[in-house]
């Protein structure tokens, strides 16, 4: 039989915490950017204009169908070269970078099918009452559907972020330290491996479990 | 930038001298393709069985289906993967673990991304499964039970026929989602799409073709799903539901 020792967890608590950190950089700048550059999309996709339209169902489309692993990848691949370009050479480690350019270009895909759903659950009444009383479409669209939209979407946006957070361990595939490389590397160092991955697990449990539970709370309090 | 574009790259023999790179890539989809779909016959399998228990009148059933779908939730994807190929075999009776570490490496990864990525999507299939039971009219249960069905009966002829119909298109993307999630296989080295591009990039040095080509075949897959998932969507409606026929 198998015999655990947990021992070497008690002194990689600092490292494990510093991890954690990077996770939530990385997760905390996807939120806030795939909720900005989310709802540009989905206005885009929802307005008036054709070109603008197609070219936010194209974005949206292109990265729903690809895996995240892929996406990852990609910006490991392409950040660098840009970072050259605009900065030129010297830039010691990009993984964090493109990481975070990767995440925020990806979850924007995620978010704006949530905020356009959102967009249209707002009834028509509301902007036909918007335009009559002489706000321009643009003002209607920021001051009177948005607020209510976003209202509607809170319980949806979170459980994304929920997701979101458990995603970010894929950063293991350009060998970014995040909580989960943190462990997995401590495991590997350590030859304890089997007790590191557990240990993990059972810390993404318990976040994402209790922030499901306040996400369900706010909910039922939602519908009332 | 000054790349050098070559896309006849696909056609070169390979270093390790076994074929073309496009042979490669074939593999690739040929592993995608087989983990996906074998995952998703135990996710479907283990997500209705564990949705159904959700429903049914006993506290201790239902409490553990519940666990089920809250266990494989809230831990992420790439962590259950370790813990099914690095964690298991060391907590498996000697001989039993002996045997698995002994077996072809493609073996051992493709069982642990098969089992992981199936029990994974079953809390997402349960959830949906659970939601169609839910959403049928109570009239439609007490109908079956009145006619003499048992309950299990019930459940199997009337309930389930019923639910499927509804939640063909939530299933739907979690199909779709299962073929996108496989890619995590290639962190413990399994030799699908994603690792291929990452080989390719390894050994041509043609970084952007490789990754154009693979994108474009996961962009592939994904269309073949939805048009097919759509006809199928598009038969079995069930007529008076939203989103039903006439």
């Amino acid at each position: 039989m198998y015999e655990f020792d947990w021992s070497s967890i008690p002194g990689a608590l600092p490292l494990l915490g510093k991890g954690l950190l990077v996770t939530l950089e990385v997760t905390l700048t996807a939120i806030v950017v795939g909720i900005v550059w989310g709802t540009l999309l989905a206005v885009a996709r929802l307005g008036a204009n054709p070109l603008l339209a197609g070219l936010a169902a194209g974005y949206v489309n292109l990265f729903r169908s690809v895996p995240l692993v892929m996406v990852i990848l990609w910006f490991y691949l392409i950040v660098p070269q840009l970072l050259k370009a605009v900065f030129g050479e010297g830039i010691a480690d990009i993984r964090l970078t493109s990481a975070l350019v990767a995440f925020a270009l990806f979850e924007a895909a995620y978010y704006s099918e949530i905020i356009r759903a959102g967009i249209q659950s707002v009834p028509r009444g509301q902007v036909a009452a918007g335009l009559a009383l002489g706000f321009t479409p643009a003002q209607t669209m920021r001051l009177i559907v948005l607020p209510q939209a976003f209202r509607n979407m809170v319980p949806l946006l979170l459980t994304q972020a929920i997701i979101l957070f458990q995603d970010t361990s894929l950063v293991y595939v350009i060998g970014l330290s995040d909580f989960f490389g943190t462990a997995y590397k401590v495991g590997d160092r350590d030859g304890r491996l089997v007790e590191l991955l557990l240990f993990a697990g059972a810390v993404y449990f318990a976040i994402c479990f209790a922030a499901s539970q306040v996400v369900r709370r706010l909910q039922s309090r939602g519908v009332q | 930038m000054g790349y050098h574009w070559n896309w006849s790259v696909f056609l070169q023999p390979t270093a390790a001298g076994d074929g073309s790179y496009l042979g490669w890539l074939l593999t690739g989809l040929q592993w995608t393709v087989s983990l996906s779909l074998a995952a998703w016959l135990i996710a479907l399998a283990s997500g209705t069985l564990v949705g159904v228990l959700r429903t049914v009148p006993n506290r201790w059933l239902a409490g553990l289906a519940t666990a089920w779908v809250e266990l494989f939730r809230n831990i992420p994807l790439l962590v259950q993967l370790f813990i099914w190929y690095f964690v298991l075999p060391e907590l498996l009776p000697q001989r039993l673990g002996d045997a698995y570490k002994q077996s072809d490496p493609l073996v051992q990864q493709f069982l642990a991304a098969m089992v992981c990525l199936g029990l994974f999507t079953s809390a997402r299939v349960a959830e949906q499964v659970r939601a169609g039971i839910g959403s049928l009219p109570p009239g439609q249960k007490n109908a079956g039970l009145a006619l003499g069905l048992t309950l299990p009966q019930t459940y199997r002829h009337v309930m389930l026929p019923m639910a499927f119909r509804l939640i063909l298109p939530p299933l739907t993307s979690e199909f779709l989602n299962i073929f996108k999630n496989s890619a995590v296989a290639t962190t413990i080295g399994l030799i699908e799409l994603s690792r291929q591009a990452q080989q390719l990039v390894d050994y041509t040095a043609q970084p952007y073709e490789a990754f154009i080509a693979v994108t474009l075949l996961y962009v592939l897959i994904n269309l073949t799903v939805m048009i097919l998932m759509r006809r199928l969507e598009h038969r079995v409606r069930v007529p008076g539901f939203v989103g039903g026929g006439q």
